[in-house]
Parts: structure tokens; sequence; C-alpha cells
């Protein structure tokens, strides 16, 4: 197991069993501006170890830059200006001496469009793996991120011949999934990911969700007010790039605190 | 309402139009099938194995072209080779890693400047840099690198355009996964913009091998009786024989066969490149999944 890098952080990853209760990411007062439209202001929640996190919103109210911000995928935006803190074990990933690269491998991503390398599911796989040096039992690594992702029943017969785009979209998505697991992250960020897929394909990666957060973070963005009930146990409510509500998911839907989380969750917005 | 144009108008307007639009299509067609004609019926009866493989003979005015259509293949790989890592490292600079800026502007103008040059004043100051200042003398070296410079917009744009066709997605993915910036461009990016590089390579061969003034200073010998035995001889370059077969031979109406012929293989071989780039470039498309 540890021919992991050693981390830059400073931190040692938990045993991915042991799930603690402290908050492993934490943003504090965290505000983001593309050129000099403010696209965040001011957030600052805590996501638990081992439960899934929902942020919802309506659309432009800054989720999505919100989670991308959370293993540094915005870096890669021009005339971005960040102030705030991102805290991961209580280090600060926006830190002068923070390595993103690092922060990406520990912090893992399922985009809203599933977008699987153009090489075999094998080498979609296998790709983080080979990044982050974990070329022992290659072939055990990947098979168990398939069935980790629900996948492995369905391309194992083939993994070498088709490519990723060879798959549907919901089993494209799972592809990512089992990409991003591959490399057993601590966190999981999902971004809408399963904005593009369709109902049975949508309940098999809730089901996962499930699954997964017995032993892993989980953020999701989700557009689906439903979606985020039934797969989170906090949610977040986002509105133009402020944080209005975070709270248990269930008493934020039955009770919100805030009258704009109310109006949006009763359908009166968004 | 009022202003409104009849639909009877309109459609006047569009046969116009597509008749004129339609017939500038045939005539550019009816021109390159004159040209073509032209050189395979007075050059076809020049083309023979022997045309291929065999020195030129009694100045010129027998024998074949052996000498400069090897001579017109080294200088034109010789110009890609030295030209490729260049062009590429600076499509990948421009496209992954610098910022949208004066500097980036600037640069792009300047690449854009450079193709629109014209080939003789590459062909003076391969003669003043390469022949004379750096002191390589008049050989394939010197000519390889002055047609190096001429296609070198020309493929730092296709790999630009090949690079930024690559959705961003791919990169998102590789980054995410904790790979570097390198690493998601050399096992990813790269692989997926790589036929349009190759595409790119092909329309570069074809433009070089054609060029006559980047090389009648810097490569090109009127006459050598060997193939060049190092990068640093000169060398005959078919079209450099074709253009002193038809201005310097004092016997030019001798070589008139000869000079259909060398035009004919000159032509002919910038056709099959250039229908080499169309097929690479269907083919990249029908394989392209995203």
């Amino acid at each position: 197991m540890n021919e992991r890098s050693s981390f830059s952080l400073g931190v040692r990853a938990p045993q991915s069993s042991s799930c603690q209760v402290e908050p492993i990411l934490r943003v504090s007062n965290l505000s983001l501006w593309y050129g000099k439209q403010q696209a965040l202001r001011n957030v600052t929640l805590s996501f638990p170890v081992c439960r899934a996190t929902a942020v919802i919103g309506p659309s432009g109210c800054g989720k999505s830059t919100l989670i991308r911000s959370l293993n540094r995928m915005n870096d890669l935006v021009p005339h971005l200006r960040i102030e705030g803190e991102v805290l991961f074990h209580g280090q600060d990933i926006y830190a002068r001496d923070a390595d993103p690269v690092e922060v990406r491998r520990r912090i893992g991503m399922v985009f809203q469009k599933p977008n699987p390398f153009p090489k075999s599911i094998y080498e979609n796989v296998a790709f983080g793996l080979r990044v982050n040096g974990l070329k022992d039992h290659l072939d055990d690594r990947v098979e168990n991120a398939l069935r980790r992702a629900a996948l492995w029943d369905e391309v194992k017969d083939y993994l070498r011949k088709k490519s990723g785009f060879d798959l549907s979209g919901g089993q494209q998505q799972r592809l990512c999934l089992a990409r991003a697991l591959a490399v057993e992250p601590e966190v999981l960020l999902m971004d809408e990911p399963c904005s593009a897929l369709d109902p049975v394909a949508t309940a098999k990666i809730e089901d996962l969700i499930q699954e997964l957060k017995k032993d892993m973070t989980i953020v999701i963005v989700t557009h689906n007010m439903q979606q985020a009930a039934r797969v989170s146990d906090e949610t977040a409510f986002l509105l133009l790039g402020e944080l209005v509500e975070f709270a248990p998911t269930e008493q934020l839907f039955t009770r919100p605190s805030d009258p704009r989380t109310e109006a949006y969750i009763t359908g009166k917005f968004g | 309402m009022s202003r409104r144009r009849s639909a009877r108008a309109r459609r006047l307007t569009e046969v116009v139009a597509f008749s004129l639009f339609g017939a500038a299509t045939v005539v550019g067609l009816f021109a390159l099938g004159i040209i073509l004609y032209y050189i395979i019926s007075r050059g076809g009866g020049a083309l023979s194995w022997e045309f291929l493989t065999a020195f030129p003979r009694k100045g010129m005015t027998a024998g074949g072209i052996y000498p400069a259509l090897v001579g017109s293949l080294y200088l034109t790989a010789g110009a890609i080779v030295l030209a490729l890592p260049l062009a590429l490292g600076a499509a990948i600079f421009l496209v992954e890693y610098a910022r949208e800026g004066p500097w980036v502007r600037a640069i792009r103008i300047g690449v854009n400047t450079l193709a629109g040059v014209p080939s003789i004043v590459f062909g003076l100051l391969g003669l003043a840099l390469f022949v004379k200042a750096l002191g390589i003398g008049v050989s394939v070296l010197a000519g390889s690198l002055t047609l190096g410079l001429l296609i070198l917009p020309l493929l730092v744009r296709t790999a630009e355009e090949a690079l930024r066709s690559v959705p961003r997605s791919f990169r998102e993915g590789g980054l995410a996964l904790g790979a570097t910036r390198w690493r998601t461009i050399r096992t990813i990016v790269l692989p997926a913009a790589l036929p349009g590089i190759l595409t790119g390579i092909v329309l570069g061969l074809s433009r070089a091998i054609g060029e006559t003034a980047p090389i009648m200073f810097t490569a090109a010998a009127f006459f050598t009786p060997r193939l060049p035995a190092s990068p640093l001889d000169e060398v005959m370059a078919l079209p450099y024989h074709i253009f002193v077969m038809a201005t310097e031979s004092p016997n030019a109406w001798k070589t008139k066969d000869l000079q259909y012929g060398a035009v004919l293989v000159l032509v002919g071989l910038v056709l099959v490149l250039n229908l080499g780039a169309i097929l690479l470039r269907a083919h990249a498309r029908r394989r392209k999944v995203w």
C-alpha cells in the first residue's frame, strides 16, 4: 500500500477504512473572482469525513466554482483571484508551498460530462495508477476500481479491446468514477455527475455514492434537489455566490431556517 | 413590410449566386485539369524506370533525374526533422502554457508574418546566416535549415490547431487524477492531437519539396556526379534542376522532354503528399470520437 509518494502537505493519509469525525476539508472565508466578477462571497463550511455533502442552488450560484476550487481545478482559468482558505487536513491547499498535483491526487473529481480518455478501458483506469507510481499489481488495482464503480461485469471481456468512448453515457461516467477511485482519493468531488445521464444510469451512480461514502468523503454538486435529498447527509445551499444555509439534509429540506432556502426548495425560483 | 423583396427576386438572387460560385469552382478545376493534362501529355513520354534511377548524361540532354529526386527527399526530410521539434514546442507553449496576452499575440502575429514572407527572402537569409555567418557552406544542412524556417509557421499553425481541437475535458481529466500538466500533455493531449500534427507534417513536406528559391543559394548544385556523402555536401534538387534545365542549359530545347518529365514527377509528388494529408485528415475525423 505504502509506496504512495510522501505527501507534500505533511500529513499522513488516514487509513481508508477508519473514518474520523473531524472535518477533512474546511472552507474558510473563501471569495473568488473571475476577472472583475465575483463568483463566491466569503463562503465558510466544513465537509465531514465519510459523509456525502450536497451543494445545491440555481444555475450560476457558484456551486461548480466552489467544488472546483476544492482541488484547485480552477488553476487553469485565467484572471482568477482567490481569497480565504481551503484547508485539507488543516493545511491550506492554496498556500505557497502546497502542491496542486498532490492535492488533486488526494481529492479526486468526477465531472459533469463523462470525459474518458480516448484509450482502452484498461488504460483509462491505469492512467492515474501509472501517474502516481502505483504500478505493482496493476491488473488487480484496475479490476478493483472497476468493481467499486460497478462496471467490472459489463466490461471485463473487452478491457483492452474497447475504447472508453465505446461505452454508453452511464458506463462512461462509471468508468470516470473507477478512474478516480483507482488512485484511492480521500475525498471525491462530483460536479453534477448525473446531469448527462438517463434515470437508470443516475440511479446506479446514486447507489454507488451510498456505498462509497462508507470510506470516503463525498462532495456532490447537483441541480436536482431530489437527488441531494436522496444521497446526501448534509446539504449546502448557495445563492449568488453566497452560502445561505448549511445543515443536515433532512433538516434543510424539512425545516429550512432561511426564507430564501425555503423559497428555493419549494420551487418559488431556480 | 413594404421593403421586403418579393419571393421571386430573392429566388433569382439565390440562383445567380449559386451559378457564380459554381462557375468559380468549375474555372478553378478546369485550370488544374489543363495543367495536369499538359504536363502528363508532354512529360509522360519521358517517364521510365531509368528516368527515375539514372544520373543526367550528355549535358543534361539525356539520362534521368535520380540525384535531383534523392536530393529533394533529403532536403525535405531534413527540413521536417529540424523544424518539427521547434514547431511542436512553440505550439505546445502557445496552446498549453502561455496565457493570452500581448506577448502571445505578438508571437502569433510574428508566426503569421513569417508565413507571408516571400521564399526568396528565406533563401537570402539562409545564404547570409547558415551558409556564410555560421560557415555551414552550401549544403544539404544549410538548405534543410532554410526550408525548415520556411515551413515553420505552417507547422506551428497546424500543430496549434490540432492541440486546440483536443477538448479541455481531457486535460481536466488528467489533472484531476494527479498528473502534472506536462504528463497530461504528453500522454493524453499529444496522442489525441497526433493526426492533426501528422497532417501538418505532410503539408509541410509538400510545401518544402516544391520550393526553389530557398535552396538556390543554400543547397542546390547545378550538377553533382554522385549523391551527397554527408549533410555538408551540395545536392541537386528537383525544382532547381528543372529551373536549370529550362534557363541555364545552353541547349534548353533539347532538354524539353526531360523538363516535362521532371515537372511531372515533382507535381506528382506534391499531389501524392496532399492526397496523403487529405486521407489522414479523413481517417482522423472518422476515428474522432469526442
